[in-house]
């Protein structure tokens, strides 16, 4: 299959720490993909380079054999590239339904429309509504999204980050600081999505459990660098990977 | 709520309108001073409120506005154009200036445009072949409404005058709220409340931002503009920066996350100020201790305190 985002010698330093090293990647189109790594491995780095959060010291990205490599973010996401933050990146004194109708309307084109009242812009809140559904909080939708709790906070900026309908989508630790029921919520919900959509997920995430019931690829990084790359069966076995986990090892008996 | 809303408002702008078969011409003076205020810090609060940038520089664009409109005054007897034109000089040197300031945020860019603001006002001091230095622009006529061939209306009785200054508020101030509840209106909010999101919807943020600053310039010099026919001058201390902080003092006062707060503000502002003027030579000391007790009172300001805690107590008796 072809592939949807290609690296070439990705490189990121900070000082002299390596936090992106001569990386070579590709992603493939419809490839439920997981980025997981010990703290520090690189990988909120990697995804920053890759959606134009901070820019690369050297080295290229291609999107649809396009380089995107010095490309600013707004524009990525116009080419279909969206991500979701690890810390909580949302519109707190927007209500659930003004979140949602922002990216909506940029996507739709409708952003510098400035007299036309957003309500009567029918075609765009129709779409809203189909989103909210989509991650089920029709029934918040008028309230600040400051005030939601923390599970609904998240469901919410992963309705923000698919608004745009992107054809890769990043997703930085979607669980990160839930509960197991919010947990379970969220997964099955990215579950859902990344069948019905034509949308290919890439999640970072610290939870194995995740990681492994969810993905149809696992790249493993270290220092900036890939580790290892290939199906979870193929990461459950890799030497490497578990010499990187040292000191976790009683988690990875138990898988 | 809303039906007492339009009420309200309906009721205030009879209550405008027939404001000068029973107002002496002082009142009617006040009065189009607090809309041009009014409109002066609404263009302000798009930045503050709803863009959420602090911009202290903001006399500089109401100071194009009312050169430029002086400028023409002088020559081409029209008031119509003298709005335009100011209206125009506001808009572009914001389009200008704002290019520079919108590439910072925060503090940064609240000094960017203290500076710039000062360097108009250094710009109307020093360059006397143009503005007359410290003696400023003076023998502005008000030059009677014009449309060439249709209708002529004499603006020396300040009723007219009033009425004209009114209507463009007015209009400009309908046009404003559009623009807060318009899809740019709501990417603004947007950008004020994290403009890494809003990035991440495919938006520029720094063209919006520089956008919403054309459009504070553009209101900033409409207001400038409607001044020189009331004062029959222009002089350079209306670029200071200490008139900067009025719009700055008078959204504080009403509230920066309401529509019209800048309005209410602009309405308490005159009338402290004409209280206390009549007493001391030192308003400025008391005006100040005053603002600030009562901005610590109305948390978020005077609008949000009637609307989230008065209203609701009346509901309930």
């Amino acid at each position: 299959m072809a592939d949807l985002l290609r690296t070439e010698k990705l490189r990121k330093y900070f000082g002299v720490v390596s936090a992106a090293d001569d990386i070579d990647l590709q992603i493939e189109e419809g490839v439920l993909t997981s980025i997981i790594g010990p703290n520090g491995a690189g990988k909120t780095t990697l995804i920053n380079l890759l959606t134009g959060n901070i820019l690369a010291d050297s080295g290229k990205v291609f999107f649809c054999d396009e380089n995107i490599t010095y490309l600013p973010i707004h524009k990525r996401v116009k080419k279909g590239i969206c991500r979701s933050f690890q810390i909580m990146n949302i519109f707190p004194k927007l209500t659930v339904l003004e979140n949602l109708q922002i990216p909506i309307l940029s996507f739709m084109n409708r952003s510098l429309r400035f007299i036309k009242p957003v309500y009567r812009h029918t075609d765009v809140n129709d779409r809203v509504e189909k989103l909210l559904k989509e991650v089920g909080l029709m029934d918040k939708r008028d309230l600040p999204a400051g005030t939601l709790s923390h599970g609904d906070q998240r469901l919410l900026e992963i309705g923000l980050a698919m608004a745009p309908d992107p054809r890769l989508l990043f997703l930085d630790e979607p669980t990160a600081g839930m509960n197991p029921v919010e947990r379970v919520k969220i997964l099955q919900n990215i579950r859902r999505l990344s069948r019905e959509r034509q949308s290919t997920f890439v999640i970072v995430e610290h939870d194995m459990d995740i990681v492994f019931s969810l993905s149809d690829r696992i790249i493993v990084l270290h220092r900036g660098q890939i580790l290892a790359d290939g199906k979870p069966e193929e990461i459950q076995q890799n030497e490497d990977v578990r010499r990187v986990y040292l000191g976790e090892e009683l988690f990875w008996d138990k898988l | 709520m809303k039906n007492f809303k339009n009420l309200l408002l309906i009721a205030l702008i009879l209550f405008l309108l027939l404001l000068p078969t029973f107002a002496g011409k002082y009142l009617l003076y006040m009065t189009i001073n607090i809309l041009i205020l009014s409109v002066f810090a609404l263009g302000f609060n798009l930045l503050l409120g709803y863009t959420g940038l602090l911009s202290f520089g903001q006399a500089g664009f109401f100071a194009m506005g009312a050169y430029a409109s002086g400028k023409i005054l002088l020559v081409i007897p029209s008031l119509l154009l003298g709005a335009i034109a100011g209206m125009a000089a506001g808009g572009v040197s914001a389009l200008i200036l704002g290019y520079l300031c919108v590439r910072h945020t925060r503090i940064y860019f609240s000094m960017l445009t203290l500076s710039f603001g000062m360097m108009i006002y250094s710009l109307a001091w020093k360059w006397r072949d143009v503005t007359g230095g410290d003696d400023g622009l003076v023998g502005i006529p008000r030059a009677p409404f014009e449309i060439p061939g249709i209708l002529t209306i004499n603006m020396n009785p300040m009723e007219n005058y009033y009425y004209f200054v009114l209507v463009i508020s007015l209009i400009a101030i309908f046009i404003l709220y559009r623009i807060v509840n318009s899809p740019f209106g709501l990417t603004l909010k947007g950008i004020r409340d994290s403009e890494n999101r809003v990035a991440f919807a495919g938006i520029s943020i720094r063209n919006y931002r520089l956008l919403s600053f054309t459009f504070a310039g553009l209101y900033a010099g409409l207001a400038g503009s409607l001044l020189p026919p009331l004062e029959n001058t222009v002089t350079p201390p209306l670029a200071h920066w200490t008139h900067s902080a009025e719009p700055v003092m008078v959204t504080l006062l009403g509230g920066i996350h309401t529509f019209s707060g800048p309005i209410v503000g602009s309405i308490l502002f005159y009338l402290i100020k004409d209280i206390i003027v009549r007493y001391t030579q030192y308003w400025l000391i008391w005006f100040g201790s005053i603002v600030v007790f009562l901005v610590l009172i109305f948390r978020g300001g005077v609008v949000i305190f009637f609307t989230e805690r008065v209203w609701p107590l009346l509901k309930r008796t």
